[in-house]
């Protein structure tokens, strides 16, 4: 099962290494998601290159669209189910619910429309997880809350995810989608997140783990600028917006025009800041052979 | 403002200009006034701690701002002894938004680094108003890891509004430098005391704002996002600024309750502008005092000490979940 699985990687890895000119494909945050744009019907117009596509299909075809690989945004559920082996997924720390430390107007009633709107209690997920039969410590970002942005919750379980990888000797894997960066209505507490999860990252680093991260569209902000860009390998999906300071600042603030894909996924392998772009078709393969690798006390076949 | 004076502070002004008539008429005339100007140098008296005592957090924030403000030089050159700048990152270039480099501090060599705004409009421009650059980040961090193998305690002074966001910044990985330094100062193995002198804008402050005592001065600001950038981001009118500074609670008074700093060091009447000698001889006070408590810490139990008060840091209520309630 593990050689297989390894296997399969290898062969998407060529594929990609053989691919023509990589495809531009810039996607906004506020490329509306699958869940907010279903109408009643059967079909669903692809935001960029407005292709009709079957729903049905589309579950199949991991939410990407098969004419121009537009990558819709999917819930964690959905992400679950294509990343993670059946069933073995284990929800931690639940037990945290957002507070309204500052007193921040209109906060609990924006958690309430988050809660609703996905189902989540926070923007982020984590647990105990088995991808490829590899054992790990996994948090999903979810954009759809608040913009997957980070407060005292969404921070403290990054943080627990990688001490609880520690404690375990286990690998972390993170999908973050923070488009809204460290969470405003917490003030400098979720600031003081981004300090939290990256002191944490660095002491599971010290123990010799591997923190595979994996920026899924949108990471900014201050998501970007802690965890989220300090992994041993960063993978991105395609067409992801990563960077610090979303477009829409940087243009405002240089009152310049944005070069072509800026801050694309895409953009960010050009300019040396991630390690691969990963079809998320393949992503499950390839992040199950670099857990694979990265198995203790793996020797040379005689 | 006008002529370096906010609106609030008009009344203030008017009252001290007619003292000074007053003074001038008893010179010039000799004439006795001085039961007149004791009863009008009262009011004043009165006058100057109902405003500065009662500041909004947006005035507050006016005052971090305010041009005359000292600089990060200005405070190294006030506290500090043969400051020598050191220039670059050496992977890009030398960003002068940020300034570092050795100095004494009565006695004990020591590194300082701080954003430099530009104390006219040539120099703003020469360092982009203050804002720094990835390289900046990456110039103080390798000062810091100097500091480090030379046993150098190490003295921020922080005054930025945020980490600059051009199309350069981000090719050059923005986010990456700001995350690589939080990440590396926080287990720097020497001591660290980082103060907030004025601004303190998000990422861009806390990249060089991880230290072992954390001190800020009472009119400084330090936040996620800058008061204008949350009223647009929340209520699509910057013009509301001065709401969202009340409810980011971003003033010296909340971040000291909320222990994201240890101590307020006190500003001269009126704000730091008004006496850069007095500003900088309490920032000296504190700064001294602020070493001799942490400079005696063995460096393992002083850095395991600067993580936990991250660790601890974040609030949320907890709610039981019994083992088999939880999601599986």
């Amino acid at each position: 099962m593990q050689v297989n699985g390894c296997l399969e990687g290898v062969d998407s890895m060529f594929k990609d290494l053989f691919r023509t000119k990589p495809k531009y494909v810039t996607v906004r945050p506020q490329a509306v998601s699958i869940k907010q744009d279903s109408s009643a019907g059967l079909w669903e117009k692809c935001p960029n290159c407005e292709n009709l596509i079957y729903k049905k299909g589309l579950e199949q075809s991991f939410y990407v669209c098969e004419k121009c690989d537009f990558h819709f945004r999917i819930d964690v559920w959905e992400r679950l189910r294509q990343i993670v082996d059946e069933g073995t997924f284990e929800e931690l720390h639940t037990d945290l619910v957002s507070d309204n430390p500052l007193g921040f107007p209109g906060y609990p009633e924006k958690l309430a429309q988050a809660r609703e709107k996905t189902g989540l209690d926070e923007g982020l997920i984590a647990g105990r997880a088995v991808i490829q039969g590899n054992p790990c410590m996994l948090a999903i970002a979810d954009f759809d809350f608040m913009a997957g942005s980070m407060g005292s919750v969404v921070g403290e379980r990054v943080t627990r995810t990688f001490e609880v990888a520690m404690e375990q000797e286990l690998a972390a894997v993170v999908f973050s989608a923070g488009g809204g960066g460290a969470r405003m209505q917490e003030g400098v507490l979720s600031l003081m997140q981004m300090a939290k999860t990256s002191q944490a990252v660095e002491r599971h680093h010290q123990e010799g783990l591997l923190y595979l991260s994996v920026l899924t569209n949108p990471t900014l902000g201050g998501v970007y600028a802690s965890f989220a860009s300090l992994g041993d390998f960063l993978l991105a999906e395609p067409g992801a917006l990563i960077g610090f300071a979303g477009p829409r600042i940087v243009e405002e603030a240089t009152r310049q025009k944005l070069p072509n894909g800026f801050q694309s996924a895409e953009f960010a392998l050009e300019h040396g800041m991630i390690d691969k772009i990963v079809h998320r078709k393949d992503l499950r393969q390839v992040i199950g052979r670099i857990l694979h690798m990265h198995r203790k006390g793996l020797v040379p076949s005689a | 403002m006008r002529n370096g004076l906010f609106e609030w502070e008009k009344p203030l002004y008017e009252l001290e200009l007619r003292i000074e008539e007053l003074q001038k008429f008893t010179a010039d005339k000799d004439m006795d006034l001085s039961r007149e100007i004791a009863t009008l140098e009262k009011k004043a008296e009165y006058l100057r701690r109902e405003i500065y005592q009662n500041l909004t957090a947006w005035q507050q924030v006016l005052l971090a701002r305010h041009p005359k403000r000292p600089t990060t030089l200005d405070y190294v050159e006030l506290i500090f002894d043969d400051f020598l700048e050191l220039h670059g990152d050496r992977y890009y270039r030398d960003d002068p938004a940020i300034v570092g480099g050795l100095a004494t501090f009565e006695g004990l060599p020591v590194t300082v680094i701080g954003p430099q705004k530009g104390r006219d409009t040539k120099e703003n421009i020469r360092r982009n108003f203050g804002l720094p650059h990835p390289e900046g980040y990456r110039k103080a961090l390798r000062l810091m890891k100097q500091a480090e193998k030379f046993q150098r305690p190490i003295v921020c002074l922080i005054d930025v509004v945020g980490a600059y966001p051009g199309i350069e910044a981000e090719e050059r990985g923005q986010g990456v430098a700001i995350a690589q330094s939080i990440r590396h100062m926080s287990f720097l193995r020497t001591p660290i005391v980082c103060i907030i002198t004025g601004e303190g804008g998000s990422g861009g402050a806390l990249a060089i704002g991880i230290g072992d005592r954390i001190l800020m001065l009472e009119h400084a600001w330090y936040s996620v996002i800058s008061p204008e950038m949350c009223a647009q981001i929340l209520w699509k009118d910057s013009s509301k600024a001065p709401e969202a500074a009340e409810a980011l609670k971003l003033t010296a008074k909340d971040l000291l309750s909320m222990n994201a700093i240890d101590e307020i060091v006190p500003e001269p009447l009126g704000g730091a502008h008004k006496n850069h000698q007095e500003a900088a001889a309490n920032v000296k006070a504190a700064l001294r005092q602020a070493l001799a408590s942490i400079l005696p810490i063995p460096l393992d139990i002083l850095v395991e000490e600067r993580l936990e008060r991250f660790r601890q840091l974040g609030q949320w209520q907890e709610k039981a979940v019994a083992a088999s309630e939880a999601r599986k």
